[in-house]
């Protein structure tokens, strides 16, 4: 079977949320498709398809990446961290915690992706600011909370993870 | 005892664990064995007969399922008020992006090659694109005169008050088109068999809206179409209507077809094809006494509707209850009307005609106050409507709200005076200029006039098998909350652990119709039945001698079990009566409009950057009175939200039109604010209860949408002395206006 440039479907091996995949997949087709549809992971979600809303975010080698926009050749061989791999079992990530208690979450479509940008925010910048959470959140669009009660949500959880 | 436990308490939303943890199913997530997805080939035109459909080369169309206007067992068009929105177009278009043919196929890869392979011809026909082009009658395009609905609001008398007045201030005043930017794209599934009929499960606001269309569209009795609600992504109006017309084209297909149907329209599909807020028109004209008072005066609202009628007229009808604001006029002559124009039709958008009634009534206080010379404080508060007088449709305050207190409040909490102070010094240096900008306005909760007497709402709550009750309504959740408050409601009720009520997901099969989610209507309207549906619940276990009063949660979950054991579910329904003494006459437009108004005062303080143009807002500060807040955090949050959609349609949100085709269709080029752009949100509240809602709760999903953009306007015409009336207001229209106020102008200074 051809895709629609012409080319064939490749065996694609990728570890994803700590476990190897093999996929068959054709190479340019992007990494959220084969997430959602070959995978199962449907956590990841398409707002926009062009990397404005960073609804289809995840982690790609500890990278955030919009996975709208990577063609899933480009991920063989990475490790991939979706919404499906935070919680533990029973055990909610602390940002996920956060983001239930502070209100960071209220239709749920963007909540995955700003989640994953907010763990990549926090791996990088354990204590941030109010500033560094906003400019840290901003390529993540949420239409309905105004941002703040994800930004507190946040803020929360980096406190809870000193204090722990 | 204490009496509210679970009302006024920050709960943990209903359905919150699955959206944190990407288990919660919207529509695009739902695969069905055998399912094929659906296309739309639209109208390349805004107005035009089709004169011949090619199917081009090059495309396996065996393979294709085709749909068009010819399949359609019943009427076409989507039943909504009227019907004159057809399904598919068969002869004519009336805008870009009518609904033309349906395509399905099972790799919806190939989707885009078909339906760049079929060309359409038209015999072009004039089109006409602005409120003033349809006014003006270039071209007739609906109806007789082009004009989908009017309204004439009038209270006492106008006679002799020009004579009268010191002073009379003009104003015309603009809003543009929004689009609601919901982040979950719209989409449908539909599967058909002939013994159940066609099943739709999608992402939407009003199941039964769908359920009408459908009944329509396929001449199927009710029984043969069920529609289920998916986990929403945002909705905020733009899934009010619009969803009828998915729904419609899936059902199609999928019957054709014999096999399932997804559509899921991409970002560009949902923005150039689907619903935005209504661009309007504002013209004041106000009769005002040396001390600042409002004798009386005339206000002309107008809308653009679109190219069919769909909600205009119930967009119209709140807009102009509306545009008089929250103050009091001895007299005063309203009209308002929607006209037809060759664009998508405009809908449902948060707010629903008010956000734009009320930016010219509030941008027109400030010109009123600069020409009687008092400052924007001064002249809202000699004018703000007091408890015991009448609205402009005669609707008597009878709630002690005292709007001048709730100003002191706002002020104060914004250092309005000191800030105003402050900038006036700061201002006359410097490449940037601050400003402060107040809104004082209202918003009526639930349906307008006889609506809620129509929608006669019905509202179930079962008790279950296990002891546990569910809430059984046709109110949907799409980040509002729904699920969540109305739990809290029927466990209030009945004095149980908010645990032990769960919610049935709306489902036409299973939910009786308790109205649309829309008009800030669901706490209050429905919220109201689901506390009387559930008391019936206790009084059924009580008279059956299973439960005594006083009952514990526990002695509630036995008494439950076993009356369910012996005689099967019990359920207890509730249907909406209007209370007594409320008044409305749909022929004079005059009476009790809504059941309860919550009020609200918005200052917000910002910054131009003289060298940019940009605008920043520093601080926003939004002080409500919205009735008893059933969830804090819940309410905050719908604040928050709406103010920075508010944010959106004052500076940032164009639509660029060309030939009646949104151009910026993308979230590159049509640009909402992102969590760097938006100031701290202070959100205050004043409870002063409300006898028509649930545990005193008012509407509160659309008031936020109101008062920003004047707010801002206000601050920015405060920071420059230059008045803008028109948004959005981006830094080049600043630019335009400032070169425009100044005498020499600064621009292109090389001449």
């Amino acid at each position: 079977m051809t895709d629609f440039h012409g080319r064939h479907k490749a065996e694609i091996s990728l570890i994803v949320n700590g476990e190897l995949k093999k996929v068959r997949a054709y190479p340019m087709e992007r990494l959220l498709d084969v997430l959602r549809f070959e995978l199962g992971l449907t956590g990841a979600k398409e707002g926009c398809g062009e990397g404005e809303c960073g609804s289809c975010s995840v982690l790609m080698n500890g990278a955030l990446v919009n996975s709208c926009l990577v063609p899933v050749l480009q991920a063989a061989g990475t490790s991939i961290v979706t919404i499906e791999g935070l919680a533990k079992r029973d055990t909610l990530h602390v940002l996920q915690e956060a983001f239930l208690e502070c209100g960071g979450a209220q239709c749920g479509i963007c909540t995955p992706g700003m989640i994953l940008a907010a763990v990549h925010l926090l791996n990088a910048k354990p204590q941030p600011t109010v500033d560094e959470i906003r400019e840290g959140l901003s390529g993540n669009l949420c239409r309905c909370t105004g941002y703040a009660q994800i930004v507190e949500a946040v803020a929360e959880a980096a406190r809870r993870r000193s204090s722990v | 005892m204490n009496t509210e436990r679970i009302v006024g308490k920050s709960v943990p939303r209903k359905e919150g664990r699955d959206k944190v943890t990407g288990e919660s199913k919207y529509v695009d997530d739902m695969v069905l064995p055998n399912m094929l997805f659906g296309a739309t080939v639209r109208s390349q035109v805004p107005r035009g007969r089709i004169t011949k459909i090619t199917f081009g080369p090059g495309i396996a169309w065996e393979e294709f399922v085709v749909v068009s206007a010819k399949d359609i067992p019943g009427k076409n068009c989507i039943a909504l008020i009227g019907e004159d929105q057809p399904c598919l177009a068969s002869e004519v278009v009336n805008h870009p992006e009518e609904p033309i043919l349906l395509l399905a196929h099972p790799d919806r890869h190939l989707l885009p090659q078909a339906i760049a392979a079929i060309s359409i011809d038209y015999e072009p026909l004039p089109a006409i694109f602005t409120i003033e082009q349809s006014e003006h009658r270039f071209e007739i395009i609906w109806g007789e005169d082009n004009v989908f609905k009017t309204y004439l609001i009038e209270k006492g008398s106008l006679d002799g008050i020009w004579e009268k007045a010191d002073y009379i201030v003009e104003g015309e005043y603009s809003t543009g088109a929004q689009e609601q930017l919901y982040i979950e794209n719209n989409g449908m599934i539909a599967a058909y068999d002939e013994a159940q009929g066609i099943t739709v499960w999608g992402s939407l606001q009003c199941p039964y809206y769908i359920h009408k269309a459908l009944m329509a569209l396929c001449n199927f009795p009710a029984e043969k179409v069920r529609v289920v609600q998916m986990e929403t992504g945002g909705a905020f109006g733009g899934k009010e209507e619009y969803p009828s017309m998915i729904a419609a084209h899936a059902a199609l297909l999928a019957i054709k077809a014999g096999r399932p149907v997804k559509i899921i329209y991409d970002r560009m599909e949902d923005m150039v094809a689907t619903t935005k807020r209504h661009p309007s028109r504002t013209r004041h004209r106000t009769a005002v006494s040396r001390d600042g008072k409002i004798l009386g005066g005339e206000i002309d609202f107008t809308i653009d509707g679109g190219a069919y009628a769909t909600l205009s007229s119930v967009v119209l009808s709140r807009g102009v209850i509306h545009a008089g604001g929250p103050y009091y006029w001895p007299s005063v002559r309203i009209r308002a009307k929607a006209v037809a124009t060759n664009a998508p039709p405009h809908g449902a958008f948060r707010g629903f005609g008010a956000p734009q009634s009320l930016f010219a009534m509030e941008r027109h206080m400030d010109r009123i106050a600069q020409i009687v010379g008092l400052s924007p404080v001064e002249i809202r508060r000699r004018n703000f409507l007091q408890a015991g007088q009448a609205t402009t449709t005669e609707q008597v305050v009878r709630e002690p709200i005292d709007l001048g207190k709730l100003l002191d409040r706002a002020l104060d909490v914004s250092d309005y005076e000191a800030k105003k102070q402050r900038f006036a010094k700061q201002n006359q240096l410097g490449a940037s200029k601050k400003g402060m900008g107040i809104a004082a306005f209202l918003h009526g909760a639930g349906f307008t006039g006889s609506g809620e007497r129509y929608l006669s709402s019905v509202v179930g709550v079962e008790g279950c098998a296990d002891g546990s009750v569910r809430v059984l309504v046709s109110s949907t959740e799409f980040g509002q909350g729904t699920k969540t408050v109305l739990s809290q409601i029927a466990a209030e009720a009945l004095r149980l652990p908010y645990e032990n009520v769960s919610m049935a997901q709306p489902d036409t099969l299973e939910v009786p119709n308790s109205g649309p989610t829309v008009a800030s209507r669901t706490v209050m309207v429905v919220g109201k039945l689901v506390q009387s549906a559930a008391l019936g619940i206790a009084q059924t276990l009580i008279s059956s001698g299973l439960l005594r009063e006083g009952y514990s949660p526990d002695a509630f979950r036995a008494a439950c079990q076993q009356h369910v054991a012996k005689h099967g579910a019990i359920r207890s329904w509730s249907r909406y009566e209007a209370p007594s003494g409320i008044f409305w006459d749909d022929q004079a437009y005059r009476g009790e409009a809504y059941a309860a108004f919550a009020w609200a005062i918005y200052i917000a303080e910002v910054t131009v950057d003289l060298t940019t143009y940009s605008v920043s807002v520093d601080d926003f500060v939004a002080l409500q009175e919205v009735g008893k807040v059933l969830h804090p955090l819940l309410a905050r949050g719908q604040i928050i939200g709406g103010i920075a959609q508010g944010i959106g349609f004052s500076l940032y949100e164009k639509v660029v039109w060309q030939n009646g085709r949104m151009q910026n269709g993308q979230m590159t080029n049509y640009i909402m604010p992102t969590s760097s752009d938006l100031p701290p949100i202070r959100v205050f509240f004043e409870e002063l209860g409300n006898i028509h809602g649930a545990y005193g709760a008012k509407g509160i999903g659309e008031l936020p949408m109101d008062g920003p953009a004047p707010a801002i306007v206000n601050a920015i015409e405060d920071a420059l002395g230059v008045p803008f009336d028109s948004i959005p207001l981006l830094p080049e229209d600043i630019m335009v206006g400032l070169a425009a106020s100044s005498p020499v102008s600064s621009m292109g200074g090389g001449e």
